[in-house]
This record gives C-alpha cells, sequence and structure tokens, in this order.
C-alpha cells in the first residue's frame, strides 16, 4: 500500500482510452464499476473535446456482483457495435473488474463479431497510464498493420509520426509544428498515429520508409516492432529544443537520404532571446527537473546548452525509461529520482532549494508550498495546459514557447538586483511575489523557513548575528546558502554559526 | 404586493403516485468518492484517506487538481500487488500509511478511510480498522470510515455516507443541561458557509436555535437525542436520516429550500413542530421573500415557457424541477434521478405537475437518444455529456455546479435561477 497525494499517472486503462479516443473509428468497450466514467471528463473537459470519447463502461452496481456481470459485459460489447459500428473495438477492464476476472478477451471473442476485436490486458495494479497507450497502441498495431505491397518508387521519402494521442502534453501543436518540419525538409508524412488516424490508416504504417518517434512512452514499443516486423527505422532524438531540433533534423535527412539544409539558418528565436545581455541573470539559476522521460531528458539539455541554467536534480516517473534519465542525470553530475512517489519528490526538493522547478501540474503543488517560481513541462497537467493558442513544445517555434514560458516565473532582473539592495521597501519585500506576476507569494516560505531552523537545532546552532546576517541574502537562494552553511559548519566542527562562518562557508563553497 | 406562492394553483396531487421510467445500462454518474471535493472544505480539521486503487486517486485528483494545493486534506492509499497476493498484511500495510500521514499533518484531528469498489470488493474491513487505529491514535484524532465506492454509492450519497459514520459518534443530550431538555432543530447535510448564516439568522428570530450538521470543525459536533428534531437540507440524506432517526431524532417532512416556496414551507415545517405564531412567522419571512420574488422576475423572463431535460446525477433533481416549474414558469421534459427516495421527496413529488417523466436511474445512450428526439431548451447534464451536447447546438447546464454552489434560501434563490439562465443568455450573447 502506497500513501498517494497526488499521482503522476492514471491507471492503464485511462491510457487505453488515450488511444481509443485519439483515433476516428476505434471503440472501447470497458468493463468498469460505476463512477470509472469519471475518465470521460479527461477528456471533455481537460482537453475540451467536442465529443463523448468512443467509450462504453459496463458500470456494474453492487447488485449486480452477486449476478452475471460478464453477461453485463457481453450486452454491453453488442450493444456497442450495433450502436456506434466502429472499425475494430478494443475490449478490457478497469482494476475492480480486474479482481471479479470476467476476462472481456474471451467473452468478445466468444460474440464472434465480425470486426477485429483486440483484447487488452493491463495490470491495474502494477502499471499506470503511459504503460496502457503504449500496450494499447501495440496491441492495435500487432492486429492490424498489413505487410505492404511491392514499394512502388516514390519521389519524396515518407515516414509516419507515432506516439501522439489524446490528453497528451500540447501533442496536437506538436504534431503540426514537426510536420511542417518534415514537409519543409522534403518528407511526406504516411500516418500520423494514434491522433486522429483510423484503421485503415494504421493498416498501411508499414508503407512508410521509416518512423518518427516523438512520444517514446506511447510509440516506443510499436517503433521497435515495426522495425522487427518490416525493418522500418526510427528516428531517437526527440526534436524538443533548439538544438534536439537541429540534431532530429540531420538524423532525419540520414533516414531519409536527403541532403542535411543549411542547418545554422534553422534556429529558433529562443537562441538570441538567451544570448541578449537580458538573460545574463540567469546563468547559473539552480533549476529542478522532474516529469515523463522524454521532457525531463529534453528540458535537462536545454536548461544546460541553451539557458546557461545549473541542473541540480532531476528525476522521473517513467520507470520503464529510467535508465535513459539515469544517463542523462550523470552528465549534470546529479542522481536521477526514479519514483512515482509524489512526496519523495517534494523531499528532494526541500533538500536542494532550487530557484525554479520544471516540472507537473504535481510540482506546481510542491512549488507553491515552498514558495519557489515553477513552469510545467510535462503530462499530468490540467486545462490551463491546454491551451487555444498555438503552443508547441517541438520543433523551433517549441523553443521559443519554451523559453517564455520557463523565464516568466523567474523574478525579472532588475527587481531581483533591487531586492538584494534594498531589504524595507514596504511595496517590493521578499514576501511578496515578482511585481510582474501581480498577485501575493504565498506565506508558506516562512512555515518552511521554519521547519528548517528545527531542523537546524540538532546540529550548528545559529547566532543571533549570522540569523540576521543570513536574513540579508536574497530569499531564493537563501535556503540553499544556510544548508550550504550547517553543513560547512557540521564539516568544520563549529558548534554555533556566526556572522564568520557564514562567510567562511560561502567562500568554500564559491567555485 | 405581487403573490408569492403559489404561481400556479395545483389541484391535483402531482407525481406523488408516480412510477419512474426505470432503465438499466450505462450510468454516466460519479461515485461517491467524489463527495470527498467538497466535505474536505466544509469539515476543516478532517482528512479524507481513500483506500483504494490508483483510478480512485486519479478520479479525485482529476476533479480537484486545478487547484493548487500546499497541503491538500485528501489522499488515496493505493493497493497494489502485494497487498492482493497476501504478500502484505494488509492492515499491517494500512496502519503504516496513516502513520506516515498523521506524522505528515499533526494538525489533523479527524481521519476518514473511505472505502472504494477495490477496497469493497477485496472485502477489506475498513471499519475494523477505524476502530483499531482509532485505539491507537485517540484522542488526538477519530478515525471514521465510510463507503464512496461506485458499485454503493453515487455523487453526493458519498456525502450521505459520510455524515451517516458521523452520527453514532454524536454526543448524546445531555437531560441535566437545561438548554437540552427542550426540543431542538438539527439542519442536516452541507450548506455552504453563507446559507448557514442565513438560515441560522431566520430561525433565530423565530426563537428557534438550531445547529447544523455537518459542524465546520470536528470537534463542535452536535448532540442528538429524542429532543431533536431535524430538517434535511439536502434531498441525498438517506442513511443520514435513518442513523439519527435510530438515535430517537425525529424527521421533519418538508420540501427542500430551493426558491422561495421550498425555503418558505422548509421553513413552515421547523416553525409548525416548534409553535412560531403564524403572524412571527409572517414578520420574518416577508421582507426577505418580497426580495427574492423581485430577484427572481429578472431570470424568469429568460425561462418562462422554456423546456427543460434532466440527467440524473445528484438527487437534487426533483426540487430544482419543482423549483424551475413552478417559480420559473420552465416546462419540463424528463426529470432524471440517479435514486428516488419516495419518502423524502413526497412534498416535492406532490408539487411536480402530473405526468412529468421522471427517470430513475440510467442508460446513457437510449436517453441521448430521448434527449435529441425531444429537443429540449436546456440540458442538465454531468461535465461527460455537456461540451459533446453543446457541439450538437444543445444548450446545457452542468449539474455538479448545483452542489458547489450556494443556492438554498431566499437569498440564493435568484442565484440559482441565475445558474440556468445564464447559459440561455451567454448562447444569445455569442450568437448576436
Amino acid at each position: 500500500m502506497q500513501l498517494t497525494l497526488w499521482t503522476y499517472e492514471g491507471p492503464p486503462h485511462v491510457g487505453a482510452m488515450r488511444i481509443a479516443t485519439a483515433m476516428r473509428d476505434v471503440h472501447y468497450v470497458l468493463h468498469a464499476p460505476q463512477g470509472d466514467t469519471y475518465a470521460d471528463l479527461l477528456f471533455t473537459m481537460i482537453e475540451r473535446l467536442p465529443r463523448r470519447p468512443p467509450v462504453t463502461y459496463t458500470t456494474f452496481q453492487a447488485r449486480d456482483l452477486g449476478g452475471d456481470t460478464a453477461e453485463l459485459f457481453k450486452d454491453a460489447a453488442r450493444q456497442a457495435i450495433e450502436r456506434f459500428k466502429p472499425a475494430a473495438m478494443l475490449v478490457g477492464s478497469s482494476c475492480t473488474a480486474e479482481l471479479i476476472q470476467d476476462d472481456p478477451g474471451g467473452l468478445a471473442h466468444a460474440l464472434k463479431l465480425d470486426i477485429p476485436v483486440i483484447p487488452l490486458e493491463l495490470p491495474s495494479y502494477q502499471r499506470k497510464e503511459n504503460w496502457g497507450a503504449s500496450e494499447t497502441f501495440y496491441q492495435l498495431c500487432r492486429h492490424l498493420v498489413l505487410k505492404p505491397e511491392e514499394k512502388t518508387a516514390k519521389s519524396r521519402p515518407s515516414c509516419n509520426i507515432l506516439g501522439p494521442s489524446a490528453l497528451g502534453f500540447r501533442h496536437r501543436d506538436d504534431v503540426k509544428e514537426i510536420t511542417q518540419l518534415l514537409n519543409k525538409l522534403g518528407v511526406d508524412i504516411n500516418v500520423v498515429a494514434p491522433l486522429e488516424a483510423t484503421v485503415a490508416d494504421i493498416r498501411k504504417l508499414a508503407d512508410a520508409d521509416f518512423n518518427v518517434v516523438l512520444y517514446p512512452e506511447i510509440g516506443m514499443s510499436t517503433a521497435l516492432w515495426l522495425l522487427r516486423q518490416f525493418d522500418q527505422p526510427h528516428t531517437k532524438t526527440v526534436p524538443l529544443g533548439s538544438n534536439a531540433t537541429q540534431d532530429f533534423i540531420r538524423e532525419v535527412c540520414a533516414l531519409a537520404g536527403i541532403e542535411v539544409p543549411a542547418i545554422e539558418e534553422m534556429t529558433a528565436r529562443a537562441r538570441w532571446y538567451a544570448q541578449s545581455v537580458d538573460s545574463t541573470y540567469l546563468t547559473g539559476k539552480r533549476v529542478y527537473l522532474f516529469g515523463d522521460a522524454t521532457h525531463v531528458v529534453s528540458a535537462a539539455r536545454i536548461a544546460s546548452e541553451e539557458m546557461g541554467f545549473e541542473v541540480v536534480g532531476l528525476g522521473t516517473y517513467s520507470r520503464e525509461f529510467a535508465r535513459e534519465v539515469r544517463d542523462c542525470a550523470k552528465k549534470y553530475g546529479v542522481e536521477a529520482l526514479i519514483t512515482d512517489d509524489y512526496l519523495e519528490v517534494e523531499a528532494q526538493i526541500t533538500e536542494l532549494h532550487p530557484e525554479l522547478i520544471l516540472g507537473t501540474q504535481m510540482e506546481r503543488h510542491i512549488a507553491k508550498r515552498h514558495g519557489i517560481p515553477c513552469a510545467v513541462i510535462s503530462a499530468p497537467v490540467h486545462v490551463q495546459d491546454f491551451p487555444a493558442r498555438y503552443a508547441p513544445q517541438m520543433g523551433l517555434e517549441g523553443a521559443n514557447v519554451l523559453f517564455d514560458t520557463w523565464v516568466h516565473p523567474l523574478m525579472m532582473g532588475l527587481e531581483e538586483h533591487l531586492l538584494g539592495m534594498f531589504k524595507q521597501d514596504f511595496e517590493f519585500h521578499e514576501g511578496a511575489s515578482p511585481s510582474h506576476l501581480g498577485s501575493a507569494r504565498p506565506a508558506e516560505i516562512i512555515v518552511e523557513q521554519a521547519v528548517t531552523q528545527k531542523e537546524a537545532s540538532n546540529q550548528a546552532t545559529w547566532s543571533v548575528e549570522a540569523e540576521k546576517e543570513l536574513g540579508k541574502i536574497p530569499f531564493f537562494v537563501r535556503g540553499k546558502a544556510r544548508r550550504n552553511t550547517e553543513k560547512y559548519a557540521l564539516d568544520q566542527g563549529v558548534a554555533t554559526i556566526t556572522v564568520d562562518t557564514l562567510y567562511d562557508a560561502k567562500a568554500h563553497y564559491s567555485r | 404586493m405581487s403573490p408569492v406562492i403559489p404561481i400556479r394553483a395545483e389541484t391535483t396531487t402531482g407525481c406523488t403516485d408516480v412510477t419512474p421510467l426505470v432503465q438499466r445500462g450505462q450510468r454516466e454518474v460519479f461515485c461517491g468518492l467524489t463527495g470527498i471535493i467538497w466535505l474536505h472544505r466544509k469539515i476543516q480539521d478532517a482528512f479524507f484517506l481513500v483506500v483504494g486503487s490508483r483510478t480512485c486517486a486519479h478520479l479525485i485528483q482529476s476533479a480537484a487538481g486545478v487547484m493548487i494545493f500546499a497541503e491538500p486534506r485528501f489522499g488515496t492509499a493505493i493497493i497494489d500487488e502485494r497487498d492482493l497476493a497476501g504478500l502484505a498484511d494488509v492492515h499491517e500495510e494500512l496502519d503504516r500509511v496513516v502513520h506516515q500521514l498523521l506524522n505528515r499533518r499533526p494538525d489533523i484531528r479527524m481521519l476518514f478511510l473511505v472505502g472504494s469498489c477495490p477496497s469493497e470488493v477485496i472485502k477489506l474491513d475498513l471499519s475494523r480498522a477505524a476502530q483499531r487505529l482509532n485505539q491507537i491514535h485517540h484522542p488526538a484524532v477519530r478515525v471514521l470510515n465510510y463507503s464512496g465506492s461506485g458499485i454503493e454509492t453515487t455523487f453526493t450519497q458519498g456525502e450521505d455516507a459520510c455524515l451517516a459514520a458521523l452520527v453514532p459518534g454524536l454526543p448524546s443530550m445531555n437531560p441535566q443541561v437545561p438548554s437540552q431538555t427542550k426540543p431542538q432543530l438539527m439542519v442536516v447535510g452541507t450548506l455552504a458557509d453563507v446559507v448557514e448564516d442565513q438560515l441560522r439568522h431566520l430561525l433565530e428570530q423565530m426563537n428557534i436555535t438550531v445547529n447544523f450538521f455537518p459542524p465546520r470543525n470536528s470537534q463542535k459536533m452536535p448532540a442528538v437525542g429524542a429532543n431533536t428534531r431535524f430538517l434535511l437540507a439536502q434531498p441525498f440524506l438517506a442513511d443520514t436520516a435513518r442513523a439519527l432517526q435510530d438515535r430517537g431524532a425525529q424527521h421533519l417532512p418538508a420540501t427542500f429550500p430551493l426558491g422561495i416556496e421550498g425555503t418558505t414551507s422548509w421553513l413552515q415545517a421547523a416553525a409548525q413542530e416548534f409553535g412560531v405564531s403564524p403572524l412571527l412567522f409572517e414578520k420574518v419571512t416577508a421582507a426577505p421573500k418580497q426580495r427574492a420574488e423581485k430577484a427572481l422576475a429578472v431570470h424568469r423572463q429568460m425561462l418562462d415557457g422554456k423546456r427543460i431535460f434532466f440527467f440524473p446525477d445528484s438527487q437534487l433533481e426533483i426540487p430544482l424541477a419543482r423549483f424551475l416549474n413552478r417559480e420559473m414558469n420552465m416546462d419540463l421534459v424528463e426529470v432524471g434521478t440517479p435514486y428516488l427516495h419516495r419518502q423524502h421527496m413526497a412534498a416535492e413529488l406532490a408539487l411536480l405537475p402530473t405526468g412529468t417523466r421522471i427517470s430513475e436511474g440510467q442508460d446513457v445512450d437510449l436517453q441521448l437518444d430521448r434527449c435529441v428526439e425531444d429537443k429540449p431548451d436546456m440540458v442538465v447534464c454531468g461535465l461527460g455529456l455537456a461540451n459533446p451536447l453543446e457541439a450538437q447546438g444543445m444548450t446545457t447546464k452542468w449539474a455538479i455546479e448545483l452542489v458547489f454552489t450556494p443556492i438554498q434560501g431566499y437569498e440564493q434563490a435568484a442565484d440559482l435561477a441565475g445558474l440556468f439562465s445564464r447559459p440561455l443568455r451567454r448562447r444569445e450573447k455569442l450568437a448576436a
């Protein structure tokens, strides 16, 4: 049993719903108790879809458990086919139905339907949403993709875009941005899947020359299978950030057998923005990253190479990609945190005292508690991160969006300088939020400091003067200064921290 | 002065003997866990720990996670494979999780262990767990349990289960205390703080002292006993009412306090029981009634003659339909309710026009067919259906908002009407 205040991923059947809902003519019959239809809201409210997700739930109740829930499932499946006339059907269980073991796959098979039926085995108590989406997409392709006919010579190379789905973080605009980029390079798109794909589209996936995997969490198993079955190679670089996009262009050109265009001209405006002197104060800002593996690995590279931040910690909830994230963390000299436990993430952030958190909706809760600026880089996200405007994360425009998004929550340069010089201003003080954000900074900062003080009492004690001096350090690095000083005092065997200890520690840690 | 009520004189018994349309199929409703979303705000020192699966955790955070919490007052103990395979002692695991939670949140005074579909299917005995944990953590924290599972409860029934779980622990009326020797009034069901204050004021002007249940703080539970007379402020409290009756309390049958008519007759039930003179009653209620009537007139223009269709959601549908029909002149196409409690709903049913199509339970696809066929001017439905119906050109009012908004009492009558007139007004504005 695990105490969970917030969960990073939903159950695996929500992943399956994301595939079914992304597609055009697939229906999903889900054996689930009354109430599990809440998942419809993810699509109709958070993503604001104007249609019901193509999901029929059996919605059994307690009184049904004494009777024949298997029959209930069969009725639901029959009626769904009759009503929605899908081209293929997914069948599976939610977590509660998994416990009553009705075997939807077998039951659907017994109905002898004349469309392809894909049974889903999604272990709800072991696996989670992204795995469910990946597995569903893979099973769907395994059941449907046809061996291509003899390939006729085409004037332009073609590829599939794999991975974008319903309820994906910025999938809609990423697909648009990358499609434009590929077309500009001279590559045609054979199929985008699962987003907006039909069963007929899936059948012809193997016709493309190669695959572009935008979201490995969802598309990689399928890409690997397509590689094994049809010798279709796939891209490994995810075009998130200016540099990664350029690498991606080179990789695509190699796979497509076309000449690499003048790549130095293909840069994002964000590159100049980051070079301009206004951004100098961003140098060495201490940033913490958490999210799905793809977005964290890419964001770490952007933070370090393109923004000049210092990555002080990173982690992911995507256990399936733990190795990639660990390798990435090594590059920045940190240990990757692989966990789906919100409380562990919070503990690490408390420990590290970053100046900026790049994370998910869940990290926003942590950031609020600690009064740390935060931007969202990965699912899970809420309604405000399905914006009306064009807001890709990928490609060159994506890099521009990322620059604006990440810098926005930070206090702007002039204000930061002035706060460091003058502490007593009645309007611009450290308890107030950055003035460009308007509203108030939460009071939690004070709570948090009280906690550190208590902890500190186990170690060296702070003299009144030193405590006062500490108060003069800008608030967003003060937590770090406190920790460093305490650590220094402990290492040096200092019992009482004085002003001198504080500055000794500062000199010790400054490099 | 314009006549306040009745707007329509009914000589029949309305829908008292109605046979609802009952269809069984897919039910597009929330489970009782959703009640946590408002209950955690009402009882501020309580924590709601769901014992369930990742689905349960996902449900609550999808509903509430758009707010950014520094300290959420709900969470989930997610059952994993080890618990199911019997590799871990589930009760030991639960104890550990509760311990972890209470260490993190020493300010919690009341902890609800909330049962879910998975915990009920595997027959995890949460009531025993609550008893055990109570012994460990008493007196700092009281541990209770109730079921919010989808298989047992629909949406607002979660509140019913929660309040019913609180009833056995309510202090008994003490015959030694002079104030408790006379009948006392208790108002049952979560109300917005502002509504509570208004209703308290009205009742106190009639010299009736009143307690509200649930209270805002878990340490201030009202006493109950043979002298307790209770009014239901919400229509979904069947089990809570039964539990209170088991403790000797007497239910005062009434309409629900929605709209002018509903509020008046709700107050009247208390006034009669406590021997308030008609003169005093009229004196106390005249001004707010008149105010409300004036405020309602604006919305009546928009709603008059419009045809409304209710999908089942919260059990508030019948009282709402009564209000919209009798005070706003709306026509009722279908009134769906997840569950029809005839006894608590008796006063309401009598006021509905005879022949109203009332449905209990749901087969959502068939109900959508009826809805499309009937072409109502307004559809009251859940968020899973609202946007899809809007996209088909229907005007919808999402039902959940009715549970999250102060709608009871005189001063809120116009706000309640406004919830229904707003989508219509918006459609007009955007079409222009």
